[in-house]
């Protein structure tokens, strides 16, 4: 089902990544993309894999999760490197027809991989140990400069907030009318792909009209608490930067910095 | 009486192969009889909704076969939708499964996918509606546009529609007032007398059970703990107790008198049928009523 896959899951837990400010946790996954697209040679390459693994260590959620959170784009992931594997210039290594193998083809396709790869393990790492709630508290912060051209920060964050709690919910209500429907002798499975598009009828309708009544109770409910925007609340959980915060980040720009004199030492590989 | 299903050894356990594994239901084995109205109780977790959704198909069990007149329905899983029109399930808050423009083609939804169309189809429906109480004039509605309880009305409705050899109620009172859940009670006791279909009915109210079952099952923990006659089950007020539920209020009434010697006999399950036991008592105490 929909709900095994573990990518963008929430583990709650109470490791160092954990702890650490939501806020900052996105401005260093920011500066990590931009890192590991800065990497021409292995040796910094090696910098930002090693920077990854301390932190998916540090986060003390098995890395089975890791694994199991790459399996959705591994094929992604292999379409990608064997593309560029045939892409690369120079001398061939070994030719078959129109089809070569070069040292730069292989080079293009161990980066493409190592750096998608990366880049899944540190989205995981976020997600993982960032509850949505805690997410769209700090995207919220984030964004609050955008304030001033008019930008709905607060409302974009609560709808952001209100959607991702009801993910689950509105899962399970699916599965719940799915089997109403099959216990009607509703065909799911079979038929050609009109039939198939009729078949989801007797589940898209009862599920958007209990999204709506959802909606509509989520409103009313929120409006008995006398919610009425953003304007003067206070946060029941404030989010500081702490120490711990500060040591992420020197750790990033020590990462940025090893990476720039790799860059400047070792000569590229792509 | 011939058996209509029969449960052997029957499991489920959820995630499979997963760290997330749980057994739901563990080794059921029982028999039930053409023809019989049956109970089924258990605290909630007890695996009882797991357990009715094995007997249609929606949940293939992990272990042990299930037996529809002698066949396992498991035998050839493409068939396993003739299967649900024979054992129909009418699930918790079955008002949202409603979709339909009107209420007539919602009724008839399960018995168009079973293949009735005609006539057939349309007495199918008109009986349906008249055995859960909808009106004639609603039949043209849209069901969004009805109350809760009518909805409910509705949705059992069709499931009745497809005639189904055994009828399974989860909880199809939950949620009504004391008149409504009289009232759909009563007519579910009506059709099970008048088209003579098997009948399982999951509930929490023991004295809803009381009134209309013959047998009652007992799950605990995954298990059936108890499978007897009514009275016997309820004669256990104290193992029953043990599993987080209780005997009916009236039930509780009489034992305690009895327990403070008063004369009533044991195994009183409804208020009638306590009204005739204690009216007689008073009487010949001189007392008036």
């Amino acid at each position: 089902m929909v709900r095994d896959v573990a990518f963008g899951q929430y583990f709650p837990g109470n490791s160092l990544i954990h702890r650490l400010d939501p806020r900052g946790k996105i401005l260093m996954f920011i500066a990590y993309i931009v890192i590991i697209f800065c990497t021409f040679n292995y040796a910094s390459l090696g910098i930002v894999a090693a920077f990854t693994a301390l932190f998916i260590i540090l986060s003390r959620i098995s890395p089975k999760f890791y694994l199991k959170s790459m399996k959705v784009i591994l094929f992604i992931v292999l379409f990608t490197s064997v593309l560029n594997l045939f892409y690369g210039t120079g001398d061939p290594i070994w030719q078959w027809g129109i089809i070569k193998v070069t040292y730069d083809g292989i080079n293009r396709a161990v980066f493409v991989t190592v750096r998608i790869v990366c880049l899944i393990l540190a989205s995981s790492c976020l997600t993982f140990t960032t509850s949505p709630t805690a997410l769209t508290d700090a995207i919220e912060r984030l964004m609050k400069p955008l304030k001033a051209i008019r930008f709905p920060v607060h409302e974009v964050a609560m709808m952001t907030s209100l959607a991702l709690r009801f993910v689950p919910t509105l899962l399970e209500e699916t599965d719940k009318i799915m089997a109403a429907q099959k216990a009607r002798g509703a065909d799911m499975e079979g038929g050609n792909p009109i039939q198939r598009v009729k078949a989801l009828v007797p589940v898209l309708v009862p599920l958007f009209v209990s999204a709506f009544r959802r909606a509509y109770d989520i409103a009313t409910a929120m409006e008995c608490r006398c919610y009425r925007g953003g304007a003067g609340r206070t946060r029941m959980k404030s989010i500081h930067m702490s120490g711990r915060d500060a040591a992420a980040f020197v750790l990033l720009l020590l990462t940025l910095a090893g990476v720039i004199i790799c860059n400047i030492l070792i000569p590229s590989a792509v | 009486m011939s058996c209509v299903l029969e449960l052997q050894n029957i499991g489920f356990t959820y995630g499979l192969g997963t760290p997330f594994e749980k057994r739901a239901v563990d080794g059921v084995s029982l028999k039930i009889e053409k023809g019989e109205f049956i109970g089924v109780i258990g605290h909630t977790g007890s695996g009882k909704s797991t357990l009715v959704q094995m007997l249609n198909g929606l949940i293939r069990p992990t272990d042990g076969r299930v037996l529809l007149d002698g066949r396992d329905i498991w035998e050839q899983p493409k068939k396993i939708r003739d299967v649900r029109f024979r054992v129909g399930m009418v699930f918790q808050y079955p008002e949202y499964q409603l979709f339909e423009e009107t209420v007539y083609k919602d009724i008839a939804f399960g018995a168009v996918n079973k293949g009735l169309e005609g006539e057939a189809l349309d007495k199918a429906v008109r009986d349906a509606a008249a055995f859960t109480g909808v009106k004639e004039s609603h039949l043209e509605k849209s069901p969004f546009d009805l109350s809760g309880g009518e909805k409910r009305r509705v949705a059992i409705a069709g499931v009745i529609a497809m005639d189904p050899d055994v009828l399974v109620l989860d909880e199809p009172t939950a949620g009504l007032d004391p008149m409504g859940r009289e009232i759909l009670l009563s007519q579910i006791v009506n059709y099970h007398k008048q088209r003579g279909t098997t009948v399982l009915l999951v509930s929490h109210t023991m004295e809803d059970i009381a009134r209309v079952a013959d047998r009652i099952l007992v799950m605990n923990h995954g298990c059936p703990e108890m499978f007897e006659a009514t009275k016997k089950v309820f004669a256990q007020g104290e193992k029953l107790r043990e599993m987080g539920l209780r005997v009916p209020q009236i039930t509780t009434i009489t034992e305690t008198l009895r327990q403070r010697g008063v004369n009533v006999p044991d195994g009183v399950l409804t208020v009638d049928e306590a009204v005739d036991v204690l009216l007689p008592l008073l009487k010949k105490e001189g007392r008036t009523w």
